[in-house]
């Protein structure tokens, strides 16, 4: 090849970097290994994890059973190394599997149009919140300190250089929005209020009384979720404009906290605000129905600086894993999944609350609730990761306010033995 | 109108099966799930839930699993993968997708792991994410990075807004960050997020940044010069330290997209010649998968002076000799995503490095560099080459001699999916009207680089000898041109089912 080229040696082709810029010798990192040797530092890796235990952690990123036909469809090449489907002809299964995604998403959210997917849960609130900006031309954003903590970072990070104004709103006794210092807080100058439901304590908003509050005063209201099974039972915030969702509870390993996949679904009167790839229904030229992506003027390859998101990426094969984990369960089963968590949690409520503190009464809850005990959580943690047991997520990190308190998350995949096995321990 | 298919070699039609949407094999009653018996006492969701209760049933399909499977094998048919074969998309790096990548990341350990679970839980997946961190930093040459950015896009906002802090800390964070004309469509959009105006930095007759506008351009108002090397025609910018000195010597920085990294590793080292901050495409250099458009990941490696400015939380050595998060960073900008980014691609991206070491690493950009350019000289002349200048990964070419019949860049594409390939990336770079962009990677062997080569010449043969074959390609898909006008017009977004109020 060299010589059909035209050159004498492969250094040859890299001339262009200068000589005095070019790497000498090799780099230092690990020798080359065979495939036997890369699987084994993998699985030493996994083992220093820790094996064997049974966790009670939630709080954004949920322990849910991932049918097998999930890893075996995406393991298909033409799904899994195929790129971006610019070019509709050679890429009609991935387009119509997400217009199939954003179909299921509309059907659970009660909202009319769902994109392609975002980066993850975080980054689909903020990008909420920044689209809330250009559909009402306000700048200031109210945020439920009730909204995942890191979801509440990753805004602040995006706000802060863009000069807009964030104002937060405290949770009452029952874990739910503070209604009357919402009410006060939000101005004539507020683009969105941005709630979670089910918040970070796994407490259920009342979605319709703070859409109106919102609404009054001309401004949108997002609501972000993070436990996407909570659908299947609870009420869809069918009052909010858009709403931010992590799906990884559709069928996504937990893995380590990535690659997971957020949602954006809105109103059809915003679609074109809304950030990412869309999908859409058309016919080719022998009037066969396809799909392409559409609307794309939205985005940055077209508009460059005026786009209304700078995402280009999205994560099409997660959002494919979700599509198939909504089939699989479908319109009842969905269902009866998320009536499983929702008796286990309230068992579970049960058990920990004969000794311990079960806070924020008084409002419904899907599968998180958060105890407050007498002792340090992290020193309760610790005793129980010897009963094979990790515990759930102390509190006090973000919410120095709630002393001992820890959130527990409850699923399907947590039995009752478990479940009085960590109430037992916490007790003490 | 007859097509005479002879010349195609590789591919004959693609499979091509009639399957509808999944919602409409649905009908009710059919379970693709089995829960376990419930081992507490069911409960009133009525109840516990009051007014907060679902009342109505998302439409979602209900069918069973052999469907489940059949729909969604019968649809991927209609993609095409790396699997199936060359995907010579430039600027993608559309390479290989190593199955012990995917066979590491769902080692148990690591697929389940959750990312609060408490760090002496957590110290195999730490030590994953500190010796990925040593060897891109190696690979770049800088001095500090971050793994946290979920994408190419989302690296490039964490690079600028750390820039932005930076400049910050030293008083004023400037007003402008310069992008050249041939740049993606992310930097401009980035910088705008950011905060900052865009100001166009013209190409000079290579396609290369022209240092003497540069030194015009560059005032106390621009905070950095965005720039991709090798830039989007596939050449070096071998005066990237002068380029540097002068940004620096007005107290501006260099950022390097490394979308283009597929051509450097192994070779040069971009932080030993002035690029203060750099993202790496993970899906792209590093060879995790794509999946139909992400996940990927976009790490952002820096200078020692940006070290303040990382996202947190970052992985530290304790002194227990244990690694733990260090979250208290009181010059961060901040958070950009929950957790740590998506590990699973630094799981593969980790995979793929010690598969090859470093000497695979250098091979690999070797055999990249080859490829682009045996597809080069295989080409020039039959399509018309803009810039001469050399060629490293990616070799960009338009379409002035086939316009003469017509014949766009687009249409050439379209008749490339017949002979079995993905199409090249059509128009893109701008500077290049007519652009034909392609980058085969080291993946390809001669053969397979042959075949390709051999389909692009009997196209431009079609374009003189019948071009209508061209206009109307493809043939051999299941759906032909599909009408974008149409899809934008009348948006339809979302499956609803037909005579919904008949049904019900």
């Amino acid at each position: 090849m060299l010589r059909e080229i035209g050159v004498r040696s492969i250094d040859d082709l890299f001339a262009p970097i200068p000589p005095n810029a070019q790497v000498k010798g090799d780099l230092k990192i690990p020798r080359q290994m065979a495939e036997s040797e890369i699987l084994d530092y993998f699985r030493q890796r996994g083992d220093e994890n820790g094996k064997g235990y049974t966790s009670f952690l939630g709080a954004g990123a949920y322990n849910h059973y991932r049918p097998v036909v999930i890893d075996s469809l995406i393991s298909r090449g033409e799904w899994f190394t195929a790129y971006t489907p610019y070019q509709a002809e050679i890429a009609q299964g991935t387009l119509q599997a997400i217009f199939e995604f954003q179909t299921m998403i509309c059907e659970l959210t009660g909202m009319e149009v769902a994109n392609a997917s975002m980066y993850d849960g975080s980054t689909a609130a903020t990008e909420a919140a920044m689209m809330a900006e250009r559909v009402t031309g306000r700048s200031e954003v109210v945020v439920a300190r009730s909204v995942h903590p890191e979801y509440r970072e990753v805004l602040a990070t995006y706000a802060k250089y863009q000069g807009t104004p964030i104002k937060t709103v405290n949770f009452g006794d029952n874990g739910r929005v503070d209604a009357a210092e919402l009410e006060k807080t939000v101005t004539d100058q507020t683009s969105c209020v941005l709630i979670q439901s089910p918040n970070f304590f796994g407490t259920i908003e009342d979605v319709a009384v703070i859409a109106d509050i919102a609404h009054k005063k001309g401004a949108l209201l997002a609501v972000a979720i993070s436990e996407a099974i909570s659908l299947g039972i609870v009420r869809p915030p069918a009052e909010a404009d858009i709403v931010a969702m992590e799906a990884q509870s559709f069928g996504v390993p937990l893995g380590f906290g990535g690659p997971y996949a957020g949602v954006i679904a809105t109103k059809e009167k915003f679609v074109r605000q809304i950030p990412g790839r869309l999908v859409g229904e058309t016919l080719d030229k022998n009037g066969k129905r396809g799909f392409v992506l559409t609307l794309s003027t939205r985005e940055q390859h077209i508009r460059r600086e005026k786009a209304t998101s700078n995402i280009c990426t999205n994560q099409a094969l997660v959002a494919l894993m979700a599509t198939i984990f909504m089939t699989v369960y479908g319109r009842e089963g969905i269902r009866e999944l998320a009536s499983h968590n929702l008796a286990k949690a309230a068992y579970a409520t049960e058990a920990f609350g004969k000794n311990a503190k079960v806070m924020f009464q008084g409002a419904p809850r899907f599968n998180e609730f958060v105890v407050q005990t007498h002792h340090d959580p992290y020193a309760i943690n610790n005793a129980l990761l010897d009963k094979k047991i990790v515990g759930g997520f102390p509190l006090k990190k973000f919410y120095p306010e709630l002393g001992n308190a820890s959130l527990w998350c409850v699923t399907e995949m947590n039995s009752r033995e478990q479940i009085d096995a960590a109430a037992k321990e916490v007790s003490r | 109108m007859s097509v005479d298919n002879s010349k195609i070699k590789k591919a004959t039609t693609h499979v091509n099966q009639n399957e509808g949407l999944i919602f409409e094999k649905s009908s009710p009653g059919k379970k693709a799930y089995k829960l376990p018996p419930l081992d507490v006492p069911e409960v009133n969701a009525t109840k516990l839930l009051g007014n907060a209760e679902r009342k109505q049933a998302p439409a979602l399909p209900e069918v069973s699993e052999i469907e489940i499977i059949r729909h969604f094998t019968r649809i991927s048919t209609w993609n095409y993968g790396v699997d199936t074969g060359l995907y010579p998309l430039g600027s993608c790096t559309m390479k290989y997708n190593a199955r012990v990548n995917e066979a590491a990341a769902r080692r148990e350990g690591l697929a389940n792991a959750h990312p609060y679970q408490p760090e002496k839980l957590s110290q195999g997946a730490m030590k994953i994410l500190k010796l990925l961190s040593e060897c891109l930093l190696e690979i770049t040459g800088l001095d500090a990075i971050t793994l946290q950015p979920a994408a190419g896009a989302h690296g490039e906002l964490t690079g600028i807004l750390m820039i932005r802090a930076y400049l910050e800390s030293q008083g004023n964070p400037r007003k402008k960050i310069l992008i050249p004309d041939s740049a993606h469509g992310t930097n401009p959009a980035t910088a705008a997020i950011a905060g900052y105006e865009v100001e166009n930095l013209k190409s000079n007759d290579k396609g290369m940044v022209d240092l003497a506008a540069l030194e015009a351009q560059v005032t106390e108002d621009i905070a950095a010069l965005m720039l991709t090397n090798p830039s989007t025609i596939g050449v070096y910018e071998g005066d990237i330290h002068k380029i540097a000195e002068i940004l620096h010597r007005k107290g501006a920085l260099l950022y390097m997209d490394g979308a283009n990294m597929n051509a450097l590793v192994g070779k040069t080292q971009p932080g030993h010649n002035g690029v203060d901050v750099m993202h790496l495409n993970l899906h792209k250099t590093f060879s995790t998968p794509h999946g139909g458009g992400g996940p990927g990941s976009g790490p952002v490696a820096v200078k020692k002076i940006l070290e303040p400015f990382l996202p947190t939380p970052v992985v530290v050595d304790k002194s227990d000799g244990t690694l733990g998060f260090e979250y208290h960073r009181p010059q961060s900008i901040g958070r950009v995503r929950a957790f740590y980014g998506n590990f699973g691609m630094h799981v593969r991206a980790l995979a793929y490095i010690l598969a090859n070491g470093p000497d695979g690493l250098r091979q690999t950009t070797e055999d990249a560099v080859l490829n682009a350019n045996y597809i080069r000289k295989k080409l020039e002349g039959i399509y018309e080459l803009p810039y001469k200048t050399p060629s490293l990964h990616e070799v960009v070419f338009n379409d002035r001699i086939q316009q003469k019949k017509g014949v766009k860049t687009g249409d050439i594409a379209k008749r490339l999916i017949d002979y079995g390939f993905h199409p090249y990336t059509v128009s893109f770079p701008l500077i290049v009207p007519g652009a034909l962009m392609i980058e085969p990677t080291e993946s390809e062997s001669k053969e397979e680089l042959d075949l390709f080569i051999d389909a692009m010449k009997a196209i431009a043969q079609e374009a003189e000898e019948n071009p209508e074959i061209i206009l109307n390609a493809p043939h051999t898909t299941r759906v032909s041109r599909l009408d974008e006008v149409r899809a934008a017009r009348q948006p339809v977004l979302r499956w609803k089912p037909k005579a919904k109020s008949a049904a019900e």
